[in-house]
């Protein structure tokens, strides 16, 4: 339950000196009326990822309640539905989906409904029913939601996206902290981590912060291989598996 | 001691993957075939997607192969030309495999074209096997049976291009062992399987080769048809991972070694019976998927538009 011992010293150190940052400019002038940052700023994926858990904390100028989206790199995703042809189950009727995001959750102090309309929550896309995925073309059969409850469903059924509200705690009236919990098959790319502070329904003002998921070391390597020069990666492919049939060949006939 | 899988995107416990490659192994050591057939649908309950399963599998595939051939080629039990023959038409096959794989991944239809080729071979084959080995239990006889050869005889024998393959005593036409090896690098490419258990029968049925040689002749070929698949699986397709085809040899080398030797222990008509029971029972599980009602009729895929 502790992020402060998970993360240690620096992370302590850092969310003081932004705390205190934080207290001297509602002070002097009350311009920033929120700061918020994340306990790291890259999610490393190597070799023996298995998810983890970066810890948001920030502060506001006052009273008010605080929404967290984080939304991953937005991609297309094709949804296709089965139906039973010849008495075996064929992927049939698809839709294509512009601008999904790869991954999606929502945090929040108390549930959204209580303290803020729906416009509002349609204008900055917090919540999986405002979530905005086009689509070019209507489905060839079929409601056009279906296809989309079913894309929500898959990421959710993929912990991608968020299946309830996380939970940002107050500490005090100003301070603030929300633990995103990304799992080991997080997609790679830029995140954005979106900060709104909210007063009598409508968003005062909100704070965008970059967060970068990437493969490092080997398996980065493995896969920037890959990716680049696949006919050399497919041959090396072929030569490590000859190799090693030929060195398991051979030691076992000592055996 | 979980392992994150670079090009499959996912984390696997690295120990489940070693004893599931040394199960397979075990198996495959038993009844001296490849063991592909039993591993691609595991990994795909593990949550490997069926594409990266098949384009793992073969990569895999080339180690147990190789470690195979110099068994038998110790004992002198590789007829190399026949050998070299089938591989010519293998290429044509995985090349035709991989680009057939291609197509059908973007269309969407790759989960179940893989399935239902495997329903198809897994069900026909299993079924012939069983029947064949349950006779010969029945019989107590060697299992030389002389099914599903006759009608095969006239056409293929008039065949062109007669050629000679003096450790096999055959004059046969090259197109015969080509043309087997071609549908067993199609099989390759699409299913992830080495091809063992449909090519020895054939080898045996319409080749009329020398039971010795088979195992050691198709186990060689296997080896070309493989890499070359892995070669063009990871170029065009990017399905290969490294990561987890080490994990598995790993663990399919050992198993086969312990495979082998249990295999000496059991009689011939037994193992070709549990065998046959097998492959007929994951024919038949393949099956059930495809006719009963999936849980959720919609499926995802991310990234690839069309």
């Amino acid at each position: 339950m502790s992020p402060w011992r998970m993360t240690g010293r620096r992370w302590a150190i850092g969310a003081a000196a932004v705390a205190g940052a934080v207290l001297a400019l509602a002070v002097a002038a009350r311009a920033q009326q929120l700061v918020a940052d994340l306990s790291s700023h890259l999610i490393a994926i190597t070799t023996g990822f298995t998810g983890t858990e970066v810890v948001l904390f920030g502060s506001t100028d006052g009273p008010g309640d605080v929404a967290v989206v984080v939304t991953g790199p937005r991609t297309t995703a094709t949804v296709r539905r089965k139906s039973r042809v010849a008495g075996i189950w064929v992927n049939r009727d698809k839709v294509v989906f512009d601008q999904v995001p790869s991954f999606y959750v929502v945090a929040t102090n108390r549930p959204l409904e209580q303290f803020v309309r729906a416009p509002v929550l349609e204008r900055h896309q917090i919540g999986l029913t405002h979530l905005r995925m086009e689509s070019k073309e209507p489905p060839t059969a079929g409601e056009l939601s279906d296809y989309r409850a079913a894309l929500i469903r898959t990421k959710q059924r993929a912990g991608l996206y968020g299946i309830t509200l996380g939970q940002v705690t107050f500490l005090g009236a100003r301070l603030f902290r929300t633990n995103i919990y990304f799992p080991a098959t997080v997609p790679t790319g830029l995140y954005n981590v979106e900060v709104f502070l909210i007063r009598d329904g409508d968003v005062v003002t909100a704070q965008t912060t970059p967060l970068v998921v990437s493969k490092v070391g080997f398996s980065a390597e493995v896969f920037e291989f890959a990716r680049s020069q696949p006919f050399s990666y497919g041959l090396a492919a072929v030569v490590g598996a000859v190799a090693a049939g030929w060195l398991a060949g051979a030691v076992f006939r000592r055996v | 001691m979980q392992v994150y899988l670079p090009i499959a995107e996912m984390s696997v416990n690295a120990l489940v993957v070693l004893a599931l490659g040394a199960l397979v192994g075990f198996l495959s050591g038993l009844f001296g075939v490849g063991g592909g057939f039993l591993m691609t649908p595991l990994l795909i309950f593990l949550g490997v997607s069926p594409s990266v399963a098949v384009g793992t599998q073969a990569n895999q595939l080339i180690a147990a192969s190789v470690s195979g051939v110099l068994a038998h080629w110790r004992r002198g039990s590789v007829d190399v030309k026949m050998g070299i023959v089938m591989m010519l038409g293998g290429l044509v096959g995985t090349t035709l495999g991989v680009w057939i794989f291609g197509r059908l991944q973007r269309l969407g239809q790759i989960d179940m074209a893989i399935s239902l080729t495997y329903v198809l071979v897994l069900g026909v084959i299993g079924s012939l096997m069983l029947v064949e080995s349950v006779k010969a239990l029945i019989r107590r006889r060697s299992p030389q049976a002389t099914r599903g050869k006759l009608h095969h005889h006239i056409w293929l024998h008039g065949l062109p291009l007669k050629m000679r393959f003096q450790k096999s005593k055959l004059y046969i036409s090259a197109l015969l062992p080509a043309g087997i090896g071609a549908v067993g690098g199609v099989l390759v490419a699409i299913m992830g399987i080495g091809g063992g258990f449909l090519l020895v029968p054939a080898m045996i049925y319409l080749l009329n080769m020398p039971v010795a040689l088979v195992a050691g002749t198709s186990l060689f070929q296997i080896i070309f048809t493989t890499a070359v698949t892995t070669l063009l699986q990871a170029a065009t397709n990017q399905t290969v991972d490294v990561m987890l085809a080490l994990l598995l040899l790993v663990g399919g080398v050992v198993g086969a070694q312990f495979g082998t030797r249990a295999g000496a222990q059991i009689r011939g008509e037994y193992a070709r019976t549990l065998l046959a029971l097998i492959v007929v029972s994951v024919a038949g599980r393949l099956a059930w998927d495809l006719v009963a009602q999936p849980a959720d009729l919609f499926s995802v895929i991310t990234g690839i538009p069309g």
